[in-house]
């Protein structure tokens, strides 16, 4: 049987130009800053508690907030020292608030104690997903949803498939790229703890065909594997969105996920490669999820991919890859697609951030739509993107949701290719938004 | 570049301005943030002058609205060479005449309304599309008539650039028509370059019988050596133009394809009637690849503008064999703009995940 299956395609999507610069580069560890800065909330779901408070001493990879809640993950000190206060930012996944702590480090680096598994390979399901959650894992795709939870769906839904993205279709984001690279095995040997959870009968590798090489690599080690030759590659045709999680069921499967469900309604666990490294991290190695690999790209000196603590202020990250270039007026955590652009200097790296992209760039005029079309023929959902954006505009929000504006997975994709500028995304969260309000005032 | 650089926050805030104002969460994180010292103010301060706060997706496609307007001009300079090289010099007359009208109309009335002017080629494209389609003799003052008609009732009285029902270039044509039938409807023979134009009757005359003589007929529709209207007669010439904008994906196959599909298969299966001759001779190609295509006014689906290109060509060949006016395609292509919405409404896309939704609710 053959590991690598055929090559396929998204029918819709945008043909957004690459840029993918450090595709080359190999992962470099960023020296450890003076100073981590830990949102309480960095992920979908309930805020975490701090349990600790301004002067205690902690460790790298102590547990410093944590939440009752089903939907959560704890987070941890990623530097040793002392918590020396703590302010206020925004989440990026969510955009809300959340209280934040701040670790100044003492240097040393000191670690807690890792308990490692006596026999990693037969711990029980209930043992590893209780593992997986005190390690704080989320998606470290950019959605940052608890992994936990996704680890154990409702008795009624069957899983008969995961599958495993690498498709990394956001454009000069190339940190999952190198993961695959260069913590193949990791990546791999996490996999195969998911399959554990699930107990799956496939188990699918979704990589874009702009990264052969990655493609190849896995490949090879598949083969020679003694626990991962059922896993099946599949070679995407490169397009945005192909690794938004819906369109990558479509893909592969040509299951199309209900509107308003989840993966798992049609029998899927989606997870990205960089979270089933860290669940091998935490699985092998006891390691909560402190770091992660971060692609610097865009108008800086240097682009590189690094390795990075998370609560690492952003200033760190850009200096250590030589500053940013003359002219560049925009800083995005993320890719260029759905990244959120920010311009505070001391925000922290979150467990969800892929990228920090700097670019120049110039404010755009939105102008009116001339029905080119261009809108319906990139997304990826078939949703009319111009019609939503008119109801959006004119108030008549019951009139987006009769045309699925919630079905909207906010790649886009319709923004980019409008000819007339309009910020389509922006309009449909508008309503989505106000019609949450309706239904909660109801 | 410098110029953007020197943006200000303000300017910026109102080039996104509605979006961003209902999403402030999104748009300032930094605001609900208390910097400590009064420095912290300063640089905070310092660092909102430098940076640009748009919202995802930060990039944009190569393709502008204006960038559109002026490849589909470009495209147009084949059939307006055609007819230069066809009907004289006097063509490029027409055609500039049509183009300043055109501008200068949506100048003015955007001034009127206090709206802002902007240069983004459509106006342009309007002007150059309705001298296309005017005879060669046509006195400029009617020219100049028509163009602003085009602009300022079935353009900017219906809302401007992406509001309008009808293709302003037809609707210019269309009132022409109405007000000076025998000018708008002459056809003049080709006389080469020159300044003179002659009106010769032509062999072709009003009506869609074709000679004895088609070899050279044939030959002559397709290079335009006939009388028509300017930019009508060079299928071509129409064929290059129309081929740019298939291969830079400015339009899409489908209604071309289905509106001369139509003609052809119609004209096949009527009897007495030529169909290679119903597609090269009149309006056909040109009103299939440049008029029917106008976004604004031709529906957004794939499935609405296959419905419209049959429409299209149903009406022109009902028009051209059993109507009493000259040419079909001017009304055919009218009255299809007017369905627009209702086919919009009917060719609605199914969004993913809506089948497995249905069969769930049935099911359940
Ligand atoms: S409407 Fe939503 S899903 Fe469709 S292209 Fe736009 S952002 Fe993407
Ligand atoms: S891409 Fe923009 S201009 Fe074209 S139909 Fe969609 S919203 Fe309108």
């Amino acid at each position: 049987m053959d590991i690598r299956l055929k090559l396929t395609g998204a029918r819709r999507g945008a043909k957004v130009p690459e840029s993918k610069i450090t595709a080359g580069s190999p992962i470099e560890p960023l020296p450890l800053p003076e100073k981590v800065i830990i949102p309480m909330q960095q992920h979908i779901g309930a805020e975490n508690a701090p349990l600790a408070s301004r002067g205690t001493e902690v460790l790298t990879g102590q547990k410093i907030g944590e939440s009752e809640k089903f939907i959560s993950a704890p987070v941890h000190a990623t530097l040793s020292g002392e918590i020396s206060g703590g302010s206020v930012v925004i989440n990026p996944p969510t955009g809300e608030l959340t209280k934040t702590l701040a670790i100044t480090s003492d240097g040393a680096d000191k670690w807690v104690e890792l308990t490692i598994a006596k026999d990693p390979k037969s711990l029980s399901v209930k043992k590893i997903i209780e593992m997986v959650k005190e390690a704080g894992i989320v998606g470290m795709g950019g959605a940052a949803f608890p992994t936990h939870v996704k680890l154990q769906p409702p008795k009624d839904k069957k899983i008969d498939s995961v599958i495993l993205n690498g498709c990394e279709c956001e454009p000069f984001v190339t940190a999952d790229h190198r993961i695959m690279l260069e913590y193949g095995e990791q990546v791999l040997s996490g996999l195969n703890i998911i399959r554990k959870a699930l107990a799956p009968q496939n188990v699918y590798i979704g990589i874009e065909d702009n990264k052969e090489d990655a493609i190849e690599h896995l490949e090879e080690l598949i083969s020679k594997s003694d626990f991962a030759r059922d896993f099946k590659i599949v070679p995407l045709k490169s397009q945005y969105p192909t690794g938004a999680e819906k369109t990558l069921i479509e893909v592969i499967l040509g299951r199309e996920v209900p509107i308003g469900g989840l993966p798992m309604d049609v029998g899927v666990v989606v997870q990205n490669v960089g979270t089933a490294k860290a669940i091998h991290d935490t699985i092998f190695e006891g390691k909560p999820l402190v770091e992660r690999v971060v692609t610097v790209t865009g108008a800086v000196k240097q682009p590189k991919n690094l390795l990075v603590r998370i609560g690492t202020p952003l200033r760190n990250l850009i200096e250590y890859c030589g500053g940013m270039e003359e002219g560049a007026n925009e800083i995005i955590l993320g890719g260029p697609m759905m990244g959120i652009a920010h311009f505070d200097l001391d925000f922290p790296v979150t467990k969800g951030t892929s990228c920090v992209l700097v670019r120049e760039s110039a404010p755009v005029k939105e102008q009116e739509c001339i029905s080119c079309g261009r809108c319906l023929g990139v997304c990826p959902m078939r949703l009319m993107p111009t019609l939503l954006t008119k109801y959006a505009k004119t108030g008549r929000y019951d009139a987006a949701e009769e045309a699925y504006v919630n079905n909207c997975v906010e790649c886009g994709s319709c923004a980019y290719a409008c000819p007339a500028r309009i910020p389509i995304v922006q309009y449909i969260k508008v309503a989505k938004k106000e019609l949450v309000k309706r239904k909660a005032n109801k | 570049m410098t110029e953007e650089e020197e943006a200000t926050p303000q300017e910026e805030a109102t080039a996104e301005e509605a979006p961003k104002e209902e999403t402030p969460a999104e748009a300032a994180p930094v605001k609900e943030e208390a910097p400590a010292e009064a420095e912290a103010i300063s640089e905070a301060e310092a660092i909102r002058q430098r940076f640009l706060i748009s919202a995802a997706p930060h990039l944009k496609s190569w393709y502008s609205t204006s960038k559109i307007m002026y490849l589909v001009v470009a495209a147009l300079l084949f059939p307006t060479a055609a007819a230069v090289y066809f009907f004289g010099f006097y063509a490029l007359t027409v055609c500039a005449v049509a183009i300043v009208s055109a501008v200068a109309t949506e100048w003015a009335v955007k001034k009127l309304r206090g709206r802002p002017f902007i240069m983004d080629g459509s106006a342009v494209l309007t002007g150059l599309l309705l001298a296309l389609i005017l005879p060669p003799t046509l006195p400029l003052w009617m020219v100049a008539i028509g163009a602003i008609f085009s602009i300022a009732i079935v353009k900017e009285a219906f809302g401007g650039l992406g509001f309008n029902i009808f293709n302003p270039a037809l609707g210019g044509r269309a009132f022409l028509m109405a007000c000076w039938l025998a000018a708008t409807t002459t056809l003049v023979a080709p006389m080469g370059f020159t300044w003179d134009a002659v009106t010769t009757a032509t062999p072709l005359g009003l009506s869609f019988v074709p000679p004895a003589d088609t070899g050279t007929l044939y030959w002559n529709l397709f290079l335009g050596n006939i009388g028509g209207s300017l930019g009508e007669t060079s299928v071509l010439a129409i064929l290059i133009g129309g081929g740019i904008l298939l291969a830079v994906g400015i339009i899409s196959w489908h209604i071309p394809v289905t509106y001369i599909g139509t003609v052809a298969l119609l004209t096949l299966i009527w009897p007495g009637q030529d169909p290679l001759f119903h597609v090269m001779a009149g309006g056909v190609m040109l009103g299939a690849f440049f008029m029917a295509t106008d976004y604004v006014t031709s529906p957004i689906t794939i499935k609405g503008k296959i419905i419209f290109g049959i429409g299209c060509g149903l009406v022109t060949v009902i028009v051209r064999i059993l109507g009493g006016m000259p040419e079909g395609v001017c009304f055919s292509i009218l009255l299809m703009n007017a369905l627009t919405p209702l086919i919009d409404r009917y060719t609605m896309t199914k969004t993913l995940g809506l089948k497995s939704l249905k069969r769930a609710s049935s099911e359940g």
